[in-house]
């Protein structure tokens, strides 16, 4: 085989920053700390305490319902966009993409002084004397969050896809007597599924693994495993338990791609899979 | 300027009145009317742009007229969705579902029309067998061979026993072998079934030889509908006698009663429906023009430009003495440079009124 030696460099920086640190996440994992060598598996034991599995699963079901709160929310979305006539396509895209040129803390925080008691929501909902709502640091807060800042990812697939449907195969079901209801169900949703799994790859990953949106709308009371890791790596100095958290993250995350991409349902391939 | 028209036929299918149509303010149909007979088989003919596929698209609702009426089977369907309409479509790159296999392509109306499982399957059975697929149905339709689909889809709108199937250029995209074979088993289909076929191509090779009646179309315009043998006989106007085969045109003047003058010569002919001194257009098949044993038996005296052999004739370019280019399709050769005479039986002299020029010409 003849050498690519344009890909050296691309080698070189998946060794150095992603293969390399992988290995030594692994290595802190099953190692004891101080002193040499020392093989242990206490840190995956502690992972299945009752305290951290809460925290595991928490972080599973409230990604589970953003990324469906996303999905029900960004087809019709996606839909819009690809069945809108080819100038209004371009503004709409623009609509969607410029909160993302802002800044992803910012936009965090903007949601914080929206939700919060003193905040722009409950000013409006005082003035038709509606009492405060305690609405920040609530596990919907979180969810808002995440489905606020990933939805674009669920949308855009999805409206590649569509758009890119043969407009003859929705004629050619209607010609066979299927109404509009049926034509959806039976031919262009089925026809969207790669653009619908790889939108619910890339707005479940970044949910689940999150730390900075359940810390500013959670208030530290939805503690997630991305807040886990933060913790025992930059406050209580547990490399080795925050590294088998990490590990145990990323096996999750592997998992959730492998049941996703076998439900790719005739192997057109999902775009990141 | 008036509209080709046509007498109603037997049994009505369809009948489109007075169909207008404007995409963007510009004219794509104009006032089509058209009379299709139950069990007949329609091409509608012409080159791109002419509004065949439209007038199709418009049958099959997938286009609703600016103006005019579309009636089925005596009822206007023109507020009817595509999916009520009992017609069913072969599209022209097919459209075959990618996520289902060939079973599930084709069963997929019966599914719709919720008809039981054994039902189905028979349908679906008999179907296959119809275009002699039979034993690819878990097969999938990205693994089948352009011609093999085209079956697929086929077979696909015929299962669900339409009282009109409408077909969009189904050959089109296969080979000239294949197109042959297919043009015969479609047409066998149609009598097989006993299904009115609507059938549009730009070929008109493909419309004489499957049509019970071939409606010539252009700029959104009938000019012609008739057998085939009367489009090509005896077309109206320049453009149908230019577009349906080859033919020589040429300006003559009709002088009285089965007599015509055209080339500097006087001909007998057997059209009488012209006015003395009218002048007419000439229509002259390349067959039909025989060459004489010597040049000074014929009628004519041409120089040969070119020969081509084609197969079963030689196709000869020669120019007349007057300048006029002549085609002649004949089985004996002249060569190059050599003086021919040529005769033209009365019968094969086509007289048409004139029209001002090629392009924009309706029907006068």
């Amino acid at each position: 085989m003849k050498r690519n030696w344009s890909l050296y460099p691309y080698v070189i920086w998946m060794v150095l920053f992603t293969i390399v640190p992988i290995l030594m996440v692994f290595y802190y994992s099953i190692t004891a700390g101080e002193g040499g060598f020392n093989l242990t598996l206490s840190h995956y034991a502690r992972v299945f305490e009752p305290l951290y599995l809460t925290v595991i699963w928490r972080s599973i079901r409230l990604a589970l319902i953003s990324t469906a709160v996303c999905f029900l929310m960004g087809y019709p979305v996606a839909m819009i966009l690809a069945n809108s006539p080819e100038k209004q396509q371009f503004s709409l895209i623009v609509l969607f993409v410029v909160p993302m040129w802002m800044n992803f803390l910012a936009r965090t925080y903007a949601w914080m002084s929206l939700l919060e008691t003193n905040g722009v929501v409950n000013m409006i909902l005082g003035l038709f004397g509606i009492r405060p709502i305690a609405m920040l640091y609530t596990s919907g807060a979180v969810v808002l969050g995440m489905v606020y800042n990933y939805l674009p990812f669920m949308v855009f697939p999805i409206y590649t896809v569509l758009r890119k449907l043969d407009p003859s195969l929705v004629e050619a079901a209607e010609d066979l007597g299927a109404n509009p209801a049926r034509t959806f169900l039976r031919v262009i949703f089925p026809l969207s599924l790669p653009g619908v799994l790889s939108g619910i790859t890339m707005v479940f990953m970044p949910s689940v693994t999150t730390f900075a949106i359940s810390q500013l709308l959670g208030g530290g009371q939805f503690t997630l495993i991305g807040n886990l890791i933060e913790q025992q790596y930059l406050r209580t100095y547990d490399w080795g338990f925050g590294s088998a958290l990490s590990i145990i993250l990323m096996v999750i995350i592997l998992i959730s791609m492998g049941l996703i991409s076998r439900s790719d349902a005739y192997g057109e391939g999902g775009g990141l899979l | 300027m008036t509209y080709e028209t046509q007498p109603a036929a037997g049994h009505e299918m369809i009948r489109l009145v007075d169909v207008h149509k404007e995409f963007d303010g510009e004219t794509v149909l104009d006032r089509i009317n058209l009379s299709i007979a139950k069990n007949e088989f329609v091409t509608l003919l012409g080159p791109s742009g002419c509004g065949k596929t439209t007038t199709l698209r418009i049958i099959g609702g997938f286009e609703t007229p600016t103006a005019g009426d579309v009636l089925f089977d005596g009822q206007r369907i023109n507020d009817i969705p595509a999916y009520q309409r009992k017609v069913n479509t072969v599209f022209q790159r097919y459209a075959l579902f990618p996520h289902l296999n060939v079973y599930d392509n084709i069963a997929f109306g019966l599914r719709i029309a919720k008809k039981d499982a054994k039902d189905i399957r028979e349908k679906v059975t008999s179907a296959l067998e119809l275009v002699e697929l039979r034993g690819f149905e878990k097969r999938s339709v990205s693994s089948l061979s352009g011609g093999q689909q085209q079956r697929v889809a086929i077979a696909r709108a015929v299962v669900n026993e339409p009282k009109v199937l409408l077909l969009d250029e189904p050959l089109a995209a296969l080979d000239l072998k294949l197109r042959k074979e297919m043009q015969l088993e479609l047409k066998n289909m149609q009598k097989q079934l006993g299904i009115t076929f609507v059938f549009v191509t730009h070929d008109q090779e493909e419309a004489l030889t499957m049509s019970d009646t071939v409606v010539v179309m252009k700029e959104g315009v009938i000019h012609q509908i008739g057998s085939p043998i009367s489009i090509y006989n005896e077309p109206r106007n320049i453009f149908v006698a230019d577009f349906i085969g080859e033919s020589v045109i040429l300006p003559g003047t009709y002088l009285e009663h089965c007599l015509v003058t055209f080339a500097g010569q006087k001909f007998v002919c057997v059209d009488t429906d012209f006015a003395p001194g009218e002048s007419v257009d000439v229509v002259i098949r390349p067959e039909d023009v025989d060459i004489t044993e010597e040049p000074s038996e014929g009628a004519l005296r041409l120089k040969v430009t070119s020969v081509v052999f084609k197969g079963v004739h030689y196709e000869m370019l020669a120019d007349g003495e007057d300048g006029q280019e002549w085609m002649i399709h004949s089985t004996t050769m002249a060569p190059e440079g050599q003086i021919i005479g040529v005769s033209i039986k009365p019968d094969n002299i086509h007289l048409m009124k004139k029209s001002a020029s090629l392009e924009g010409a309706a029907v006068q």
